[in-house]
């Protein structure tokens, strides 16, 4: 992302919605000005922002007028009064901010699609976490802090040494160049992105040792992490095998996502396919 | 995706924040799935959603561009239901944010009864999505937990910014922003509608609450954690 020094009138609106804190005022220009080693591409400010089309001169002017008799102006706080910001022609791996930050991102450049999958969202008809096993999400960087892939790739190499299994279709395992060992390609390595998810699956049986694993590793990252469980319920619609599990570790379970399991594999050719392999039919 | 997963605060905090979403799963139902996410999000309109969205054309508050310069004293702040329905036009999931439990587990009831054969999900207090599924009639098929935050949450900002930031999961509102939103509303200079707009136009997939989010600059005005 860049913005057109030409265009901007330093009102610094957009310092505030940047979510990496990465905008400032620059003085010796007196222009909004965007560091570039912070910025991870999410486009906040310029999808964010609604525009006006004022001609910049003459906001300048207006502003130093209401500068000097030390009176104050309120426009709208989500505004850029002249619509400064321009995107940029995103190279590899710089493009890798964008496609792990914006979520209106489309990643043709980069194959991949999104921050994470549908994980349990869609488990009613992907089946993908079954009875008696346990799917992480394990988020780095969100909300607000970001993080540089380098230091995720201490939690996959972590979690690769354990035996663990990274999802295939995750994003973030599409950039590793060794998914046995949890290595990422080495040119994505200083890139910082805004939010990134680890995604696994486990025995249910294998849930603490993943979870002292991750408290452990860490220690060692310099972001936040935000862990997701995900499990299968039974019948009934009870889930007894985890949640307890998460409580003896110390964790009140205040908030989830619940699978109603109404979903359907509708799809006609997905449907053939599925009955050629005979999927069983408690995971629709 | 866990962007509405991870909202900070606790069971209670999340009185008003109910979640229902359709997702069609690539491969095995989203083909022709446009209509049915457009009839779930229809559905949802009878029971006062506070806010609906798309995560591929937004929520429905969104930034505009080209404004005329008499917007700075006379701006349209109502959300616009009608735009995100018409607007949907490929498989994604659709979204409709309730702020009490009796509406959101009445439109899940309406959401079953309508069979639409798409994965359909609620994000919610545990309590909470367990009791509109028992209205329902509806025995849960999977669970996702919330384990909250760890690592250097010294680099997080306090409880009240985490509350509204999070409520972009995808991180589009800054915590820079809902400060001085927080302020202005302190200072008066806005009233917490008109905070909570600028705030839901940066979600770029309308998972923004509203309606909470007003509660927590209420809350804010007269103490700040």
């Amino acid at each position: 992302m860049k913005i057109n020094p030409n265009k901007c009138v330093a009102c610094g609106n957009c310092t505030y919605v940047c979510p990496m804190g990465a905008i400032y005022i620059d003085p010796a220009i007196n222009r909004a000005t965007i560091d570039r080693d912070e910025c991870v591409e999410c486009y906040a400010c310029y999808y964010g922002l609604s525009t006006e089309n004022l001609n910049p001169p003459f906001v300048r002017l207006v502003r130093k007028i209401f500068q000097w008799g030390r009176l104050r102006f309120d426009p709208e706080p989500d505004v850029c009064p002249t619509a400064a910001f321009e995107p940029d022609e995103l190279q590899w791996p710089r493009v890798i901010r964008r496609a792990f930050s914006d979520p209106r991102a489309t990643h043709e450049s980069t194959g991949v699609q999104g921050r994470g999958t549908e994980e349990v969202k869609t488990n009613d008809v992907t089946g993908r976490v079954k009875w008696g096993e346990v799917g992480f999400t394990i988020e780095f960087g969100r909300p607000g802090v970001g993080v540089w892939l380098r230091d995720i790739q201490k939690m996959t190499w972590a979690l690769a040494k354990a035996g663990v299994a990274f999802e295939k279709k995750n994003p973030f395992t599409l950039l590793m160049s060794d998914v046995t060992t949890g290595t990422l390609r080495e040119d994505v390595l200083d890139e910082k992105v805004l939010s990134a998810i680890v995604e696994i699956k486990v025995k249910v049986e294998q849930t603490q040792q993943i979870i002292e694993l991750v408290r452990e590793v860490e220690k060692n990252i310099d972001t936040v992490v935000a862990l997701g469980v995900g499990t299968r319920c039974d019948e009934n619609g009870e889930e007894l095998l985890v949640a307890p599990i998460l409580e003896r570790l110390g964790y009140k379970l205040e908030r989830a996502k619940t699978n109603m399991g109404l979903g359907r594999i509708t799809n006609p050719v997905q449907k053939k396919e599925d009955q050629l392999q005979e999927i069983p039919s408690e995971t629709r | 995706m866990t962007n509405t997963l991870h909202r900070y605060g606790d069971a209670e905090s999340f009185r008003d924040d109910y979640i229902v979403f359709a997702t069609p799963s690539s491969g095995r139902n989203d083909v022709d799935s446009v209509p049915k996410l457009k009839k779930f999000l229809e559905l949802a309109l009878p029971f006062k959603p506070v806010n609906i969205g798309d995560p591929v054309h937004g929520g429905s508050l969104r930034p505009e561009r080209g404004l005329h310069t008499t917007s700075n004293w006379k701006r349209d702040m109502k959300p616009d239901f009608r735009a995100v329905i018409d607007g949907i036009d490929e498989p994604a999931s659709v979204v409709a944010i309730f702020d009490n439990q009796a509406a959101a587990e009445q439109f899940l009831k309406v959401a079953a009864d309508a069979d639409l054969g798409l994965s359909i999900n609620m994000s919610a207090s545990v309590e909470g999505a367990k009791e509109c599924c028992q209205f329902a009639g509806i025995a849960r098929h999977s669970v996702g937990y919330s384990l909250g935050f760890e690592g250097a949450t010294d680099k997080l900002p306090n409880t009240q910014l985490l509350k509204l930031t999070t409520m972009c999961g995808h991180g589009m509102v800054s915590a820079s922003l809902a400060k001085k939103m927080i302020d202005w509303v302190k200072e008066g200079r806005r009233t917490p509608d008109q905070a909570v707009t600028y705030m839901a136009r940066f979600c770029s997939c309308g998972v923004f609450n509203p309606a909470r989010a007003k509660r927590i600059l209420e809350e804010s005005r007269k103490k700040m954690e």
